[in-house]
């Protein structure tokens, strides 16, 4: 039965950010000059390692980027198809067990006993107080729970294997597609790999695919029969949420970004191109935006959100929908109290720009204005774009903690790093303490950004004409 | 000179009604006095006349905009914009939508705000440059590699974590010091320790790296190699000829914050229980006070236009070639 594809509006959008970057990738592969600051990143060690983080937390942003609603099994055959009210994603899907393995409350990772002692009936009628053993985690090994650590080595064993094994396979399929590519036999160019003697760092890329790999296996194999970072409060897998909030970071980060761009290069070069009065009142503009404090901004026009959904509560199918429509609307308030660093960067570079003598011939040439913009200044100023985006990126991932909170982040029900650390926040007063949730958010917010982090600079490296 | 401040400052006009403008659009774009009165008086069972009354009490009972009733000027002053936006050019910020006034509230609360703010920008300032100069002196050595390293990592970390982790570590399991709290007076000390030490360590990555890249680009000028050149040793090319050249792209960021430190940290404060502005803010959000708010809104605006200003006149101080006219 083919479920019911109902992409959200963050989806649509995601989805265009997508064809961008294609067509982007497609213009730039005809384009030698376009084509050598991007060689140069992909030399860069560790623009490459952060490559490989960033592209594994991509995929899983895309996974958990395709909504549907899946088809509920028909009574009898002829009828027409039902769909589930609930809107899943294809991450959900393959999450599989992570997602509807819902204990009772908290649970230490790896654990096989709730974390707080509950009074149990004991079968002779009798009231115990003890830690109750879960629902899910462990439960395949029957009466054998006091196996699980053995258990659990087994697993981690298994899944090491694995994925050693995979990643042994994709090396000697590499060194084979490299030694045709370069017409040297096998175990030459694998002692060159070895060496980190070529032109791309393939040997730093092996490495960190290995690195993933094997950590990938090993929650694979465990994170099934096992809560592998535990459970929060109402009992969700925390390794689940930590990989939900995946997307909510990635679309805070991205779109935002998409958002202001617009925004930010017709103002800022119509700004710079034109001077005398346009400039006067952009300047005027972003000046007034700028003095507005922004996490104050932010919170005045979530509040107003809030309120306007207050008021047509009805015009929202799902808390699904609902929540998206925040986001969204996040992401364009952030894009707004964001442009204008990248508006003033822009207008500063026009400025310089049309001064140039390829400006002016163009201008003598009778080239209209919106044609010296777009054919000439717009190219000459896209490394100050990309530079800024990348570097945007990982600031934003931040901010969304911090906003959320403040209390203006994300809607509470979407899972986002911000919302575990603030659920998570007050049960550190506990004793013995639940740390799990709070440190899961923090290493996934921390590996993501400080490769984005690495990227961004190696992106500079490359772009920026001043550092070479 | 004074001329040319007297010109900013009346430039300054404009852009605060602008902001005002701006934050009193989005507020009443979808938010009628209608419903605010309905927020604050409960959802539910609320007679028209309460709300009547609460909008009269708050002085909500005007046209938005314009006043096609009274007559003359009284047209556009008989509204809620202007009601609401003039009194605070002259720092009159009126009664929050619990009654209290908000600029008494405000002035109690500058205080502790200030003794968190001031120390962590002193100290942080002192620190990030010091490390700064040091990876700039170790440039292209191991000390400096690792420098950076460490800062990239400290500035991928959330600044919550350094909240968090810094409460735990100090307050939980070495009892050093209280969690949260204030007290006025010279016992406010061991409650702003901890705020003031996680708040400089917090900056330290992003601001130490953004201190070092404008060293290492003064130091490849010609006048550090000239200095050079005629036998300088590197501490007084670093200290006398780099640092105070660097001044001027360092104050461009640094000076702009300083009237700002009064609207004090948002996050800190109220992690840290310090009633300043920064969680006098929060809470205001949270309970939905617009009043609030817009005073804050407000108030970080002028401190922002101020310090636009105060950068500019430190430039003729760090900068003898720059002239204000």
């Amino acid at each position: 039965m083919m479920p019911q594809f109902t992409p959200l509006w963050t989806d649509w959008l995601i989805y265009a950010l997508l064809i961008i970057i294609a067509v982007y990738i497609a213009y730039t592969r005809s384009k030698p000059h376009l084509l050598a600051p991007w060689r140069k990143v992909m030399r860069n060690q560790t623009a490459i390692a952060s490559s490989v983080i960033l592209l594994v937390f991509v995929t899983i942003g895309l996974l958990d980027s395709v909504h549907f609603r899946e088809a509920l099994p028909q009574q009898n055959s002829g009828e027409k198809t039902v769909y589930s009210a609930e809107i899943i994603s294809l991450f959900d899907r393959m999450a599989g067990p992570l997602r509807s393995h819902t204990e009772k409350t908290y649970s230490a990772p790896l654990a096989v006993n709730l974390f707080a002692m509950e009074s149990v009936e004991q079968p002779d009628g009798g009231v115990a107080r003890l830690f109750p053993q879960l629902k899910y985690a462990g439960s395949h090994l029957g009466k054998d729970i006091d196996q699980s650590t053995r258990d659990q080595w087994q697993l981690f064993i298994k899944g090491s294997l694995w994925g050693a094994l995979i990643w042994v396979l994709l090396c000697v399929i590499l060194n084979a597609a490299l030694a045709s590519h370069a017409r040297i036999n096998f175990s030459q160019m694998a002692r060159r790999l070895w060496r980190g003697d070529t032109e791309l760092p393939w040997r730093t890329l092996l490495l960190t695919i290995g690195m993933v790999l094997w950590l990938i296996a090993i929650a694979w194999q465990i994170a099934p029969q096992y809560h592998l970072f535990g459970t929060d409060k109402v009992g969700l897998d925390v390794l689940y949420l930590a990989l939900k909030s995946i997307r909510t970071g990635l679309v805070i980060g991205i779109l935002t970004t998409l958002v202001m761009l617009p925004f930010a290069l017709l103002f800022g070069i119509t700004a710079g191109y034109f001077k005398g009065w346009v400039d006067d009142v952009i300047q005027y503009i972003y000046t007034v935006l700028n003095s507005i404090p922004s996490v104050l901004l932010i919170a005045a026009a979530v509040l107003m959100l809030q309120v306007y959904m207050d008021i047509y509560k009805d015009s929202f199918n799902s808390v699904v929908e609902r929540a998206d429509v925040r986001l969204l609307f996040l992401c364009l308030i952030l894009g707004v109290t964001s442009w204008t660093g990248l508006c003033r960067l822009l207008r500063a570079e026009t400025l310089k720009l049309r001064e140039f003598d390829y400006v002016q011939a163009a201008h003598a040439l009778g080239a209209s204005h919106w044609k010296i913009m777009t054919r000439h200044i717009v190219p000459n100023v896209m490394h100050i774009v990309l530079i800024t985006i990348t570097l945007e990126f990982s600031s934003l991932v931040l901010a969304e903690a911090v906003l959320a909170y403040v209390g203006v982040g994300v809607d509470p029900s979407m899972h986002s790093w911000g919302n575990m650390i603030n659920s998570a926040r007050l049960e550190l007063a506990r004793e013995p303490m639940v740390w799990w949730p709070l440190a899961a958010a923090f290493v996934f917010m921390f590996v993501l950004v400080l490769a984005a982090n690495l990227f961004a600079d190696a992106v500079r490296d490359a772009f920026d004409p001043r550092v070479q | 000179m004074i001329g040319y401040v007297l010109r900013r400052l009346l430039y300054a006009i404009p852009i605060l009604i602008g902001v005002n403008v701006f934050i009193f659009t989005l507020f009443f774009a979808v938010n009628t006095p209608d419903n605010m009165a309905r927020i604050h008086l409960g959802m539910k069972h609320v007679t028209p006349d309460a709300v009547a009354k609460w909008k009269h009490e708050h002085g909500y009972d005007k046209p938005l905009l314009f006043n096609a009733q009274a007559a003359g000027t009284a047209k556009f002053t008989e509204t809620i914009f202007f009601s609401k936006s003039v009194p605070m050019f002259a720092f009159k910020f009126g009664a929050a939508d619990d009654g209290r006034d908000i600029g008494q509230d405000i002035k109690t609360r500058m205080l502790p705000s200030l003794a968190l703010a001031t120390p962590v920008f002193l100290l942080g300032l002192l620190l990030y440059i010091t490390f700064a100069l040091t990876l700039a002196f170790f440039r292209a050595t191991y000390v400096d590699y690792v420098g950076v390293v460490l800062c990239v990592a400290m500035m991928s970390i959330s600044g919550l974590f350094y909240i968090i982790g810094g409460q735990f570590l100090i307050s939980k399991l070495l009892h050093l010091v209280p969690i949260s709290g204030y007290q006025y007076g010279t016992d406010a000390f061991k409650f702003l320790v901890l705020p003031v030490v996680i708040g400089v360590i917090g900056g330290l990555g992003s601001s130490s790296r953004w201190y070092r890249t404008i060293f290492l680009e003064e130091m490849n000028r010609d006048y550090v190699r000239t200095a050079r050149a005629k036998g300088l040793p590197e501490r007084i090319v670093l200290f006398r000829h780099v640092l105070r050249n660097a001044m001027i792209p360092i104050l461009t960021g640094v000076v702009v914050v300083i009237p700002t430190l009064f609207m004090g940290s948002l996050v800190s404060e109220s992690f840290f229980g310090i009633p300043g502005l920064g969680s006098y803010t929060i809470d205001a959000i949270r309970s939905q006070d617009f009043a609030i708010v817009h005073a804050m809104v407000f108030l970080g605006s002028v401190l922002y236009i101020v310090g636009l200003l105060l950068t500019d006149i430190s430039y003729t101080w760090v900068d003898p070639r720059v002239r204000l006219s």
